[in-house]
C-alpha cells in the first residue's frame, strides 16, 4: 500500500479557494436576506439543492417566501414563470447542469420568450466538482448565449456575488448567473471602486505586455496570473467581464485598441466553443481589430473525474497553468 | 413448502446474509479511503444489493458484457460506492480497487459512470435517465427475442423527476414485463427528507395506477426482500413489475442508523474503524473469521 496520501475528490463540498485566502461563507444566500428585506416580492425557489446552493440561507430567514418544489428542474422554471406572471421575482436555484441541460426548453419558452423576471442562480459552473460530466457544466455559457432575452452573469467572487443579487433585482428581466457557493473566496476588495454592474466590463489591472480578457473564478486565476508575472518583470492587464450576454463590445474593443500590440487572452472556466472567448473572438473579427488571439478554457470534451486541483491544471486554467500559456505565447 | 425446500432457503438466506455483510464492509472501506462518501446510502441498500446480485441477476462475474446478462442500470450516479462494493463481492472488479476508490484515474470514480468501471452499465448522476434507458432497452432487446431482462436501482428522489413517469407510463403501455424496477425509499433527498421535499405517498399506488405490478417490503428484511424478488421474477402478468423498498440509512452500524439523518451522512476520521467493528458485531462476526 502506498503511504502517499491521495487527493480526495471532494465533490459536492468542493471549495475553490485557496488555503490561506480569505472567503466569505455563502455570500448568495446573505445577499438575497438583504435584498429580501427591502423587497418584498422577492421569492426563493429550489430543486432539491437549497442546501447546495446557499438558498438555505434565505429559506431559514424567510421561510414563508421559500418553495421547495422537489427534484423537478423542468417544473423549477416553469413555476418560476408562473411566479413572474403573478408578479413576484423568484431566484430559482439547482445546479448549472440541470439549468442548462434539462431546463432549457422550460427556461426559452416559458421565461425568456416572454421576458419575464426570473433571476436562475445555479452553482457549479464549469469545472467546480471532479464528479465529471454529470455535474460539470462545462458548456452551459454556449447552451444560453443562443437564448433571446436571457443576460448571462458569471461572478468572479463573493464580492460580486454579493453585489449582483441588488443588480438583478433591479434589473427587469430574465437572468442566468453562474454561483459560486459555499466558502467563496473575496479577492475583488483589493480593487479601490471596483463596482460589479450588468453589461459592463471592468479593467481590473492594467498592463502592456498582454491583455487578459476573464469572467468568473477566471479572473481571480487571471489576477493572480499577473501578479506573479510582474514579478518577473511583465505587466498582463486583467479586464474582467462579469456579463457574458450582452457582452460590453465597447469596453472590450477600446481595451483591445488601446495598445494593439498586445496579444489578447481570453480565460473562462468553460468549454472554449460557445462561451466568452468565441464571443470576443467574433466581436474583434466583426470590428476589423486584428489582434493575437488566445483561449484559455476547457477542451471540447466530457472532462475526468476526480480532484478539483489535478482536473485544473489537467486542463490548463489553474494559475500555474495560466501564467505557462501566457509565457509561451506572449514574451 | 417441504421439508427440503425450507431448508434450502434457510441456506439462502443464510448465503444472502453473509453477501450483505461483506457488501456494507466494502462499502465502508471505499468510504474509509475517501474520508467521506454516501455509506449512509450504502448500508442501506446492501441487502437489495445482495438480493439483485447473488439471487436474482444473471452474470457472468469474468465478462460483464456478456450478451445474454441481465443488465443491473444504476441510475442514481451517487450510488455507484454500493454498486462497487456489490460488484466486488461479485468478482467483476478486483478488492484491491478498493484503496483507489474516488482518487485521481480511479476505475472507481465518485459517481458511477459506464467508461470507468467494468458492470456500471450506464453513466448515472444526471437523475431521472435510467428507467427510460430501461424501456429502451426493454424494447431492444424484445426485438432481438432474448431473454435477458433489465433491471433498473432508482432512488425515491428520482421520483421528483418527470422523466420518471414518463418512463413509468411508456413501460406498461408497451407491456415490458422484462422490465424490473427496484425502488429505494430511504425518505431521504438533497435537502431534507423525502416526504417533506415533495410527498409521494402512497408510492405504490401510484405505480399500481400506471399498469404496473407493485411490491413493497422492508428493503432490510432480507427475507421480505427475497420473496418479492421471486413473486416478481415468477409472475407471467405481462406488465412490467416494480419493488418498492423502505430502507433505512446506515443500516448495520448502530450509531450510523442513529445519527441524524442527511444526504450526506457525517462519519469523524475515527469513527470508519468503529463502524468496521459495529458491523462486525451485529453480524456476529469473530475478528480473523471474515
Ligand atoms: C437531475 C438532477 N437534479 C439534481 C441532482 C442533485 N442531487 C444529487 S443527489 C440528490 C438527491 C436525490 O434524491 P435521492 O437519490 O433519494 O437522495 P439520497 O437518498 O441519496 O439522499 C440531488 C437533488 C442530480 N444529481 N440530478
Ligand atoms: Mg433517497
Amino acid at each position: 500500500m502506498s503511504a502517499k496520501k491521495k487527493l480526495k475528490t471532494s465533490a459536492m463540498i468542493a471549495s475553490i479557494a485557496g488555503e490561506d485566502q480569505p472567503t466569505t461563507a455563502a455570500p448568495f444566500g446573505h445577499a438575497l436576506v438583504e435584498a429580501a428585506g427591502k423587497n418584498d416580492k422577492i421569492v426563493g425557489m429550489t430543486a432539491d439543492l437549497g442546501k447546495y446552493t446557499d438558498l438555505h440561507i434565505f429559506a431559514q430567514a424567510y421561510p414563508e417566501r421559500y418553495y421547495q418544489m422537489g427534484m423537478a428542474e423542468q417544473l423549477l422554471m416553469m413555476a418560476g414563470a408562473g411566479m413572474a406572471r403573478e408578479g413576484f421575482i423568484p431566484f430559482v436555484t439547482t445546479y448549472s447542469v440541470f439549468a442548462s441541460r434539462r431546463a432549457y426548453d422550460f427556461i426559452c419558452l416559458a421565461i425568456a420568450e416572454e421576458n419575464l423576471n426570473v433571476k436562475i442562480v445555479s452553482a457549479l459552473p464549469g469545472l467546480t466538482t471532479g464528479y465529471g460530466p454529470s455535474h460539470q457544466a462545462t458548456e452551459d455559457v454556449a447552451i444560453f448565449r443562443g437564448m433571446p432575452n436571457l443576460t448571462i452573469l458569471d461572478p468572479c467572487d463573493a464580492v460580486d456575488i454579493e453585489q449582483s443579487v441588488q443588480a438583478m433585482v433591479d434589473f427587469n428581466g430574465p437572468v442566468y448567473l453562474r454561483l459560486l457557493r459555499g466558502k467563496v473566496p473575496r479577492v475583488l476588495d483589493r480593487f479601490e471602486g471596483y463596482r460589479f454592474e450588468i453589461g459592463k466590463a471592468k479593467q481590473l489591472i492594467d498592463g502592456k505586455d498582454a491583455l487578459i480578457i476573464s469572467s468568473g473564478l477566471m479572473t481571480m486565476r487571471a489576477i493572480e496570473a499577473s501578479d506573479e508575472l510582474k514579478e518577473k518583470g511583465k505587466s498582463v492587464a486583467v479586464l474582467h467581464c462579469a456579463t457574458i450576454k450582452p457582452l460590453d463590445s465597447q469596453t472590450i474593443l477600446d481595451e483591445v485598441r488601446r495598445h494593439p500590440d498586445r496579444p489578447v487572452f481570453v480565460a473562462e472556466n468553460h468549454s472554449v466553443v460557445g462561451g466568452l472567448g468565441e464571443s470576443v473572438a467574433s466581436l474583434l473579427m466583426k470590428e476589423g481589430v486584428a489582434v493575437k488571439f488566445y483561449q484559455i478554457g476547457l477542451p471540447d470534451e466530457f472532462l475526468d473525474a476526480g480532484a478539483l486541483p489535478t482536473l485544473h491544471d489537467r486542463y490548463g486554467i489553474s494559475t500555474k497553468e495560466v501564467v505557462k500559456t501566457i509565457e509561451q505565447n506572449a514574451f | 413448502m417441504s421439508q427440503t425446500a425450507t431448508a434450502s432457503k434457510a441456506d439462502t438466506l443464510k448465503a444472502l446474509r453473509q453477501r450483505a455483510y461483506n457488501i456494507r464492509r466494502h462499502a465502508l472501506r471505499m468510504g474509509e479511503v475517501q474520508g467521506q462518501g454516501y455509506v449512509g446510502q450504502a448500508l442501506g441498500i446492501a441487502d437489495v444489493l445482495a438480493v439483485s446480485y447473488f439471487h436474482a441477476l444473471k452474470i457472468d462475474p469474468r465478462n460483464p458484457e456478456w450478451e445474454e446478462r441481465d443488465r443491473f442500470l444504476l441510475s442514481i450516479g451517487h450510488y455507484a460506492i454500493a454498486l462497487y462494493a456489490a460488484l466486488i463481492e461479485a468478482g467483476v472488479i478486483s478488492e484491491d480497487e478498493i484503496e483507489d476508490y474516488g482518487s485521481d484515474d480511479s476505475i472507481l470514480p465518485m459517481s458511477g459512470m459506464a467508461a470507468y468501471t467494468p458492470g456500471m452499465e450506464i453513466t448515472g448522476g444526471s437523475l431521472g435517465h435510467g428507467l427510460g434507458i430501461g424501456v429502451g432497452m426493454a424494447l431492444g432487446l424484445k426485438r432481438k427475442q432474448s431473454t435477458s431482462r433489465i433491471f433498473n436501482l432508482l432512488s425515491d428522489g428520482e421520483l421528483n423527476e418527470g422523466s420518471t413517469w414518463e418512463a413509468v407510463a411508456s413501460a406498461s403501455h408497451f407491456k415490458l414485463d422484462n422490465l424490473i424496477a427496484i425502488v429505494d425509499v430511504n425518505d431521504q433527498q438533497a435537502d431534507d427528507k423525502s416526504s417533506l421535499v415533495l410527498n409521494y405517498e402512497p408510492i405504490a399506488d401510484k405505480w399500481t395506477a400506471f399498469g404496473w405490478e407493485t411490491y413493497r417490503v422492508d428493503g432490510n428484511d432480507l427475507d421480505a426482500v427475497l420473496e418479492a424478488f421471486d413473486s416478481a421474477l415468477a409472475s407471467s402478468s405481462g406488465k412490467p413489475r416494480v419493488i418498492i423498498c423502505d430502507t433505512l440509512m446506515g443500516r448495520g452500524v448502530p450509531f450510523l442508523e442513529e445519527r441524524d439523518k442527511t444526504h450526506f451522512i457525517r462519519v469523524d476520521e475515527n469513527e470508519w474503524s468503529v463502524a468496521l467493528q459495529k458491523l462486525d458485531d451485529v453480524y456476529g462476526i469473530q475478528s480473523g473469521e471474515k
